[in-house]
């Protein structure tokens, strides 16, 4: 018997940690942000059956970047999870932080495992509280950390560059459609600065709406809403925000801004962004 | 293998794996203890005395259905409870309304929800509106040995058929045996009354509002022949429970609304104590 090559803890980590790194990165990267009514999910998605944001409970959202079949096994696992603990104690007993603790043992025992590949995986689970200081978002790296995000998050390989362009732009009480268009402009960075149009139908969109009378805050944005919500960030914010020392020019011409080209941003963010590819 | 999650944080292996999109199925292979009417009951003579739900009725009207329910639970002939709840809905497009054993009745309900928003979850889709109804035909008859025992469960399923877009009503018998009702269906201690209002005011073309307004009236003629139905209680202000499923989903009528529909009926019976009055041909 030949004796096994002496690999270092810490460098068997470091592989499988830049494995895990590399296959996430070879996905599409989203955006989690807050906006006054909720919190909204932002990825370009060009499959409509296949979705990278799904409910996981009443008031409870999950989103994943990576590989489609280790985080769909996740996503249906923290569904029995809520479920069954709503089941046995209360619907108010199933919680983003119980969820995201579960999320992040998982992880993190497939990941220190010898016997398992690292899951591929970035998970943002997020919980829309009544009003905006209860909502939660939870970041959950492959390796099993657990980051508590506030504002605005995003993940996937581009995760960085868009990170730091929403930091700089994100600001609370934001309007759906603004807090939209925001997004849309950070997807559209390339990680080497440049541009690119995400066109309408590649996005997927979804929200959790604190304002929604059911129990249930999921909800998807599709057809002609977010055309609407994508269009119109135009008058809705030359009606709020008339006060602004903007051009109303650019805001009156919906069908330019569909793709949501980051010189769209003019409108309402565009007071935090005071022009495009900054970069 | 782990039993739940509490002892090692982790998910455990049943809940990663890929399987069927039943919360009901999984529960099974998971933790049966959880199931009702997986307890056996210890043998009994005669049947056990607990809470009873009375009377529930459904109606359909172009564009939706409607689906009532009286407020009293009975036990033996004691009223338990007079205010009970006995119409849930099932999900956005369809309701339940329970009679029979309140306590086992409440138990399908929640878990017959949760069997529905389970499979919504994982499929990203809807069950079609049979097959919901299959599905609580199924949860009887799981009951069934419960039933026999005296415990049984009997609801009655309505609910907005997204692809024929009209209102259907389904009736169960104890068994899980389930049936199409055309128009108009009661279940219940104070059906037999309910049935014979509604057969006689029912008619093709109802507006919303006079449906809502008839079954107010068949609960009224339930609860004026049947002891066990409770009829509105204008002095504690305990009304019907109205619901009315379209094709902008389930909609409960508020304590207002169902406060309004009673005012006028009781105002027109203390006239007509026995209601409105059919043509005889």
């Amino acid at each position: 018997m030949s004796t096994p090559f002496y690999v270092s803890p810490q460098q068997a980590m470091a592989d499988r940690a830049e494995y895990a790194r590399k296959g996430i990165a070879r996905g599409r990267s989203l955006v989690v942000l807050q906006y006054a009514d909720g919190i909204v999910f932002v990825g370009e998605n060009p499959s409509r059956a296949l979705h990278k944001f799904s409910e996981i409970y009443d008031r409870i959202g999950f989103a994943a970047a990576g590989k489609y079949n280790e985080y769909e096994n996740l996503r249906i696992g923290g569904v029995r999870y809520a479920d069954l603990r709503g089941y046995t104690y209360d619907r108010t007993d199933v919680t983003a932080r119980g969820l995201a603790n579960v999320y992040a043992q998982t992880l993190g025992t497939i990941f220190s495992s010898a016997g398992e590949k690292p899951y591929e995986v970035e998970l943002v689970v997020a919980e829309v509280g009544v009003s905006p200081e209860g909502d939660q978002i939870y970041r959950l790296p492959h390796d099993g950390s657990i980051v508590d995000e506030h504002g605005s998050v995003a993940v996937g390989g581009n995760a960085e560059t868009i990170s730091t362009y929403l930091d700089q732009r994100h600001r609370e009480g934001m309007t759906l459609a603004e807090a939209l268009k925001l997004a849309v402009q950070a997807l559209s960075r390339d990680t080497n600065g440049g541009e690119r149009e995400i066109p309408a139908e590649r996005l997927e969109v979804a929200v959790l709406d604190r304002t929604r009378p059911q129990a249930r805050k999921f909800k998807r944005i599709i057809g002609r809403q977010l055309a609407r919500l994508l269009a119109a960030d135009g008058d809705a914010t030359a009606e709020t925000d008339s006060a602004l020392d903007e051009e109303p020019g650019p805001d009156e011409n919906p069908p330019s801004k569909r793709g949501g080209k980051p010189r769209g941003g003019s409108g309402k963010s565009g007071s935090a962004d005071s022009g495009d590819g900054g970069k | 293998m782990e039993a739940n999650t509490r002892s090692t944080g982790r998910l455990p292996a049943a809940f990663l794996t890929p399987g069927s999109s039943s919360f009901m199925d999984f529960l099974t292979d998971h933790q049966p203890e959880l199931l009702p009417g997986k307890q056996t009951l210890p043998p009994l003579k005669g049947a056990i005395e607990a809470p009873h739900g009375t009377t529930i009725l459904a109606l359909t009207f172009p564009g939706g259905v409607v689906l009532a329910g009286d407020r009293r639970a009975t036990m033996g002939n004691v009223i338990a409870s007079r205010d009970m709840q006995k119409v849930f809905p099932a999900d956005e497009y369809s309701a339940v309304g329970i009679a029979g054993t309140a306590g086992l009745a409440v138990e399908m309900v929640k878990l017959f929800q949760l069997e529905l928003e389970h499979f919504e979850k994982v499929e990203g889709a809807q069950l079609s509106l049979e097959g919901k109804a299959n599905r609580l035909s199924t949860m009887i008859r799981g009951n069934l040995s419960m039933a026999m025992q005296g415990l049984a469960v009997v609801p009655l399923f309505a609910g907005y058929d997204t692809d024929s877009e009209k209102g259907r009503i389904f009736s169960y018998d104890v068994t899980g045996g389930r049936s199409e009702e055309r128009g108009f269906a009661a279940t219940g201690s104070g059906s037999v009354y309910a049935r014979g209002a509604l057969k006689k005011l029912y008619r093709d073309g109802l507006t919303e509002q006079q449906a809502t307004t008839l079954v107010v009236q068949a609960l009224y003629d339930a609860a004026d022949d049947d002891s066990a139905t409770g009829g509105p209680d204008l002095a504690r202000r305990i009304y019907p429970t109205v619901t009315v499923i379209t094709d902008e989903g389930f909609r409960q009528l508020a304590e207002t609304e169902s406060a309004a529909i009673v005012r006028a009926i009781h105002e027109r019976r203390l006239e007509l104590p026995d209601g409105p009055r059919a043509e005889i041909l």
